[in-house]
């Protein structure tokens, strides 16, 4: 049985967020934009199983199968939208893809 | 036990450094997986050996090859000249520092909030499939409708544009 305090627990996925969002800061790329994002997915994951263990209860559980659908719907439309914007700027940093005028 | 949750820890704390700090975007995936496994390591130490093979299964299986695929696809690796710019010291301290503000706002946060003392009780795959399927029933008829929104959409963003090409008359 895991004796870790439930405090160093959350601490370790707060750490886990903390992470993600710096990468979303300063990446431009947007590829690592996108890794980011599922790192700070993943890390509320941890959030809800570490509450469920916590509590002895099975909705952490089910709200985590819950964050892996909307991850995986977020995944595919984002990889997508990346693959659309790499065909038409030929680049996949953020900064370039700034404009919103029809690019012809 | 407790000793293999702090190793799991360091080395998901690890890799996610390196995955984003790598320039490489396949060598930061390989690493990415790595940390989510470390964190599936986790999960079964925290008695949720279902959500780890879960997380196995579809976050290190299934998004991170479609990510690995779409990476492979465009062939990236020489990062753009903006990112060179961006990840000199200078241009990343600041968000590090803000972090790390939050960081020490959240230590002192659970530090004064002491967490109530739990019983000794797995829970089992059977309890979270009763729970999803009778309590969050509309929660997973609503996350249906999203996977479906999310097929036809990456389906019209993924379908290129047809070119029409005339002898005469080039058309867009």
């Amino acid at each position: 049985m895991l004796t870790v305090p439930v405090e160093i627990q959350i601490l370790f996925a707060g750490i886990l967020f903390l992470l993600g969002l710096i990468g979303l800061l300063v990446r431009r790329n947007m590829i690592f934009m996108l890794m980011s994002i599922e790192i700070m997915f993943n890390s509320a994951g941890l959030v809800f199983i570490i509450a469920s263990t916590h509590w002895k209860q099975p909705d952490g559980q089910v709200m985590f199968i819950f964050i892996l659908a909307v991850t995986a719907v977020e995944v595919a439309i984002a990889l997508a939208i990346l693959l659309q914007v790499y065909h038409h700027f030929k680049t996949l940093d953020a900064d370039s893809v700034n404009k919103l005028k029809d690019h012809n | 036990m407790n000793l293999f949750f702090y190793i799991a820890a360091a080395i998901a704390l690890i890799t996610t450094i390196m995955a984003i700090s790598g320039r490489n975007a396949i060598h930061s995936l390989l690493f990415l997986i790595l940390s989510l496994l470390a964190v599936s390591v986790i999960f079964y130490l925290l008695n949720a050996p279902f959500i780890a093979a879960l997380e196995v299964i579809i976050y290190a299986g299934a998004i991170m090859v479609l990510f690995i695929f779409v990476t492979m696809m465009l062939n990236i690796g020489i990062e753009g000249r903006t990112e060179k710019k961006w990840l000199n010291p200078g241009m990343w301290i600041v968000p590090s520092i803000l972090a790390a503000v939050l960081l020490a706002d959240f230590i002192l946060a659970i530090k004064h909030v002491p967490a109530s003392h739990s019983v000794d009780q797995i829970i089992l795959p059977k309890q979270v499939g009763i729970s999803l399927f009778s309590t969050y029933l509309l929660a997973v008829e609503i996350a249906a409708i999203l996977l479906m929104a999310g097929v036809i959409g990456a389906y019209h963003l993924g379908s290129q544009k047809k070119k029409v090409t005339h002898r005469f008359l080039k058309k867009n």
